[in-house]
């Protein structure tokens, strides 16, 4: 069984984002780009299931859409310990052009279990995963927050409202995977460092396909208003002034 | 040409997000001269289609069916996006919930429809049609122009407040069946907390973060949120060290919530922490740390010990209760 996490590359979550332009672009100074957080977990999770002889996973490989800047990003997946990687080589547009530029290449490939993040942490889309899983006319299920292997078959569940959903379904298959699919996401050892120089990229050339989104330009959220402080020796006064101020019980 | 929203129905009712649904969708139709038209599947109870046209709907189509009582991504995609094409969507709105979040990208492909998923408000503009959404977890926001013909939108969560803008409504029931063929998903088990408020759900919310200082802590938070019909959440540090349910955590990697009122207790205020709560219309910040961010996003404050705050709360809760 052959494992495709996709894998986009984000500011680090901690960026205070500012925008140049007219507010039209990032500014992309100072960044420092790291592996999706929910990608990461997903690669992760699939690492740890190839590392179970018994799950026969042959191997695990991560896809990315994005110019030669990006490889960094793949290295570091690579490094991670996937065995290889595909990379698209066109600077990535909406979550529908990067959908489709993967399918392009994926249809070709024959993966049988395909990861994608649930989000990723710079545009918020959850669009990508049931995209391609819809570009590439396979089931997927969202919000999967553990995958695993019983009598050699994949076992996923998914978060419902209030609770969780045991599934079972046929490969090949999108799981698009959330919070609980792995712990911690797994760091780089020196090995894989060095193992990661000489793992193959295989670079595809994009299709020609349209964006159907365009971002007209970025808004900075309003200033809250400044903090209103209770004593604490008073502290039931929050409450008057939740109930009779704010009004919000 | 019409606005098409899918309000899903919990068990065979709908519930306030179904409603926050289509009081968009129906202002969305207002903006654009269109309809609004409600595409409803599964089997709902008797009553329950009709209190949809409450707030705004001009048309219900439900397709029953007792085969589509779990969520199969692919089949349920297709009914919607053959009822859009039926009804000539020009606009298609989802939640932006767990179940949009399953179905939206996939009729965007089915019918070739740019998409702006998390979007709070109505419309910027028409024509060109631009809609405003949270990106980088809620550090800003984008103006998005959907360039193609038809749009899908998916709406986050207690963004938009529910509008009576009671119609004469048709109801139909449809005769588009789901593709045998493309239900591959088999549900083996379910489990469900019951009686546990939905965090997503919840009009207040009460979180715990370290300054909580152990798991055996929690009792008075509890007790408060009780007191309020609230729900209770945490911070990462405190779901990763077990000390509550993962389902719990809040923040960038954890649920995104937009209560009413929100209180971030011995939660710091770290940038990833802030990301899923930012939506909220209050927040309520109590903290032994006079210098913590979490003051910077809060509109009330208390500097201290939450073991000896939390007991005043409940106190006076217990007071306003009584009388």
């Amino acid at each position: 069984m052959k494992i495709l996490v996709c894998i986009s590359n984000v500011p680090d979550t901690t960026t205070k984002v500012k925008f140049v332009d007219e507010l039209k672009k990032l500014d992309v100074n100072g960044i420092q780009w790291v592996i999706n957080p929910w990608d990461e977990l997903a690669l992760t999770r699939a690492l740890e299931l190839k590392d179970d002889a018994a799950n026969g996973i042959q191997s695990v490989t991560v896809a990315h859409v994005g110019l030669s800047t990006s490889e960094p990003t793949i290295r570091k997946a690579l490094a991670i310990g996937a065995d290889d990687a595909i990379r698209v080589n066109t600077e990535s547009g909406d979550a529908y052009s990067v959908a489709a530029q993967l399918a392009e290449v994926l249809k070709n490939e024959n993966f049988d279990i395909i990861l994608c993040g649930i989000e990723s942490s710079d545009h918020n889309g959850s669009t990508v995963g049931g995209m391609l899983a819809e570009f590439l006319r396979v089931p997927s299920v969202t919000c999967v927050s553990s995958l695993k292997f019983e009598n050699g078959q994949p076992v996923v569940s998914r978060e419902i409202d209030g609770g969780k959903e045991g599934l079972s379904l046929p490969v090949p298959f999108v799981a698009i995977v959330q919070k609980g699919i792995a712990k911690e996401p797994r760091i780089a050892a020196m090995r894989g460092i060095m193992s990661a120089r000489t793992k193959p990229i295989k670079v595809y050339e994009p299709q020609a396909i349209d964006n159907l989104t365009e971002v007209v330009n970025y808004e900075m959220p309003k200033p809250r208003a400044a903090c209103k402080y209770v004593d604490a020796e008073n502290a039931g006064q929050l409450i008057d002034l939740l109930q009779n101020e704010a009004r919000v019980f | 040409m019409a606005v098409l929203v899918f309000p899903e129905n919990w068990d065979g009712k709908f519930k306030k997000l179904s409603f926050e649904l289509v009081s968009y969708a129906s202002k969305v139709a207002d903006m654009l001269g269109d309809q609004a038209i409600v595409v409803s599947i599964g089997n709902v109870e008797a009553g329950e289609l009709g209190k949809l046209a409450t707030y705004g709907a001009d048309k219900i189509i439900s397709i029953e069916n007792s085969a589509l009582n779990a969520l199969d991504d692919q089949a349920y995609a297709g009914m919607i996006a053959e009822v859009a094409q039926k009804v000539n969507a020009s606009v298609v709105v989802l939640s932006n919930n767990n179940t949009g979040k399953a179905l939206a990208p996939r009729l965007s492909v089915r019918l070739k429809a740019g998409i702006a998923s998390g979007v709070g408000k109505l419309p910027v503009s028409t024509t060109p049609f631009v809609v405003n959404k949270k990106v980088y977890s809620g550090k800003a926001f984008a103006n998005v122009e959907i360039k193609t013909p038809v749009r899908i939108i998916t709406l986050a969560q207690n963004s938009f407040e529910v509008i009576e803008s009671p119609k004469p409504v048709v109801i139909e029931k449809s005769d588009i069946q789901p593709d045998q063929g493309l239900m591959k998903i088999k549900v083996n088990d379910v489990q469900k907390l019951a009686g546990k408020i939905l965090l997503t759900d919840a009009d207040i919310v009460v979180s715990g973060g370290r300054g909580m200082r152990s798991p055996d802590n929690w009792g008075p938070l509890v007790e408060m949120a009780e007191l309020l019909g609230a729900g209770t959440a945490c911070s990462r540090p405190v779901s990763d060290e077990g000390w509550r349910p993962h389902d719990e955590h809040t923040g960038q990697t954890g649920k995104i919530i937009a209560p009413n009122l929100y209180f971030a207790i011995g939660i710091s205020g770290a940038i990833q922490h802030l990301a899923g709560i930012s939506s909220s219309k209050y927040i309520v910040a109590i903290n032994t740390d006079k210098d913590a961010p979490i003051f910077e996003a809060a509109q009330y404050g208390i500097v201290g010990d939450a073991s000896k705050v939390l007991p005043k709360l409940v106190e006076k809760l217990k007071e306003i209760k009584s009388k």
